[in-house]
């Protein structure tokens, strides 16, 4: 799970600059993201951990964090259909 | 994003297969488009027939069925939309509303709406297109005024659509309205009690195009017309739509710059003045190199944009936006040479470089006009090459 979120973080800093993301901060707050990070990041996700992300996995909230990034990823994988 | 074949590695050549498909695509443009495209151009609508030819080809809707499994790859279809734009503009920009809805509707559509359309409109059956501007709201879409309320389980939509390609036609709409102060995306058919179109005429490129202003009065639709989810409608479908649409349009300046080129090989051979045939002239071939390398590279950035689909790379979506930027400015600067080695015939409809000229002008303003573009990949970081 560590390696997954470092990851995710990996992905998103070449976006973020020099910002330093802790894995429980809003990045919707942090005012980096547009319509364009917003679809590479769900191209990455599917690509990255082998998922796919549908209509129903569109929510803010599984896109807020990397914690909850994570989770998503983790649901998907084991199936589980309930999100946060 | 396109699901797609592993490739291990990038080749700056064309396989087999996607030679002979182009091949394909050529001589189907070469019988059925090219010898209409002026035609069409003064009527301000392509025929009903070239549609049906591209019906019976399954040339609409390859996006989609890619999606499900099917077999063009990215590359394979940028040169399908190359080489119709070759032909007519205008027949390009049905391919490219047509795939961008379908592309976006089956992407983000519920399970329930793709049962319903997915079919009909990956066998082109049913004509999609794209009802995002509105009179006050063009390049920037979040300030559409459109509106969509919830009443008795339904969607009612009302607003006022324009520059809605392939309008005058269309069987579906997809339309970004503001739902509870959200962004969200809908489809709505054409049939829906309360649509209304009117044809938009004295357009100076892709003029057979068929624009409409579409009206949507107290139209009423099923909640699962709704695609993705409130919220949603701008920031993942329509950017999922969008930037297939920059790679259409991408691959379609191309074309119109080839057209050109094309064009002017042929008139430089054959016009003679001050007793030697035009090529002959060093300054005429400074513009016929300018010409040539520059619809060279934007064919490169196009195959890498392609490439980068094909083995699903995140970063196909910056190497799209700079795809877009380059060949459309490219299409309008070697459209406008090509019309000036014409001289006085350049601006005559005896020649096809003036309609070249004037729909590779639309290329710069669809999809994000060459200024957003600008925006976006200077903001954009960017994946070493």
């Amino acid at each position: 799970m560590e390696e997954r979120k470092a990851r995710v973080r990996g992905f998103l800093s070449t976006f973020f600059g020099n910002h330093s993301l802790g894995d429980s901060q809003d990045i919707f707050a942090l005012g980096f993201v547009n319509s364009l990070l917003a679809i590479q990041l769900v191209s990455f996700l599917e690509k990255e951990f082998g998922i796919t992300i549908e209509d129903q996995d569109l929510d803010f909230e599984n896109f807020k964090t990397v914690n909850n990034m994570d989770a998503l990823v983790e649901r998907k994988k084991t199936g589980t259909l309930m999100p946060l | 994003m396109i699901r797609a074949t592993e490739s291990p590695v990038m080749q700056i050549e064309l396989t087999s297969a996607q030679k002979e498909a182009r091949r394909r695509f050529r001589a189907f443009v070469d019988e059925h488009i090219r010898p209409y495209a002026a035609q069409w151009d003064r009527d301000e609508a392509v025929s009903p027939k070239v549609i049906e030819q591209l019906r019976i080809r399954g040339y609409l809707g390859v996006p989609l069925r890619r999606f499900e499994g099917g077999d063009m790859d990215p590359i394979t279809y940028g040169l399908l939309t190359e080489e119709i734009a070759r032909g007519c503009s205008s027949v390009r920009s049905l391919l490219t509303v047509h795939d961008m809805v379908s592309l976006g509707m089956c992407r983000w559509g519920n399970s329930e709406l793709k049962a319903e359309f997915a079919d009909p409109v990956a066998n082109g059956e049913m004509i999609c297109a794209l009802a995002l501007s509105e009179p006050e709201a063009g390049s920037d879409a979040a300030s559409v005024r459109t509106e969509a309320q919830v009443e008795n389980g339904e969607f009612v939509l009302q607003g006022m659509k324009k520059w809605t390609t392939f309008g005058q036609i269309a069987d579906l709409f997809l339309v970004l309205a503001r739902c509870e102060d959200k962004l969200a995306a809908f489809v709505v058919p054409a049939k829906t009690p309360g649509v209304s179109r009117k044809a938009m005429k004295g357009i100076s490129g892709t003029r057979a195009s068929l624009l409409a202003e579409i009206e949507l009065k107290n139209c009423r639709i099923p909640k699962h017309y709704l695609v993705g989810k409130l919220g949603f409608g701008l920031s993942h479908v329509i950017s999922t739509v969008l930037d297939h649409g920059r790679y259409s349009v991408a691959w379609g300046s191309v074309g119109i710059a080839q057209a050109s080129l094309d064009a002017c090989l042929n008139y430089t051979s054959q016009r003679r003045q001050f007793g030697c045939e035009l090529r002959e002239h060093q300054l005429v071939q400074r513009i016929l190199t300018e010409m040539i390398v520059q619809t060279r590279a934007a064919w490169l950035l196009c195959y890498r944009a392609g490439y980068l689909r094909s083995i699903v790379d995140p970063g196909a979506y910056a190497e799209t936006l700079i795809a877009k930027y380059f060949a459309s400015r490219t299409a309008v600067h070697v459209a406008n040479d090509a019309v000036q080695l014409h001289g006085a015939n350049g601006i005559s409809d005896e020649y096809p470089v003036g309609r070249y000229l004037r729909d590779a002008k639309v290329m710069e303003i669809i999809e994000g006009s060459s200024e957003i573009q600008q925006i976006s990949i200077a903001r954009c970081p960017l994946a070493e090459i």
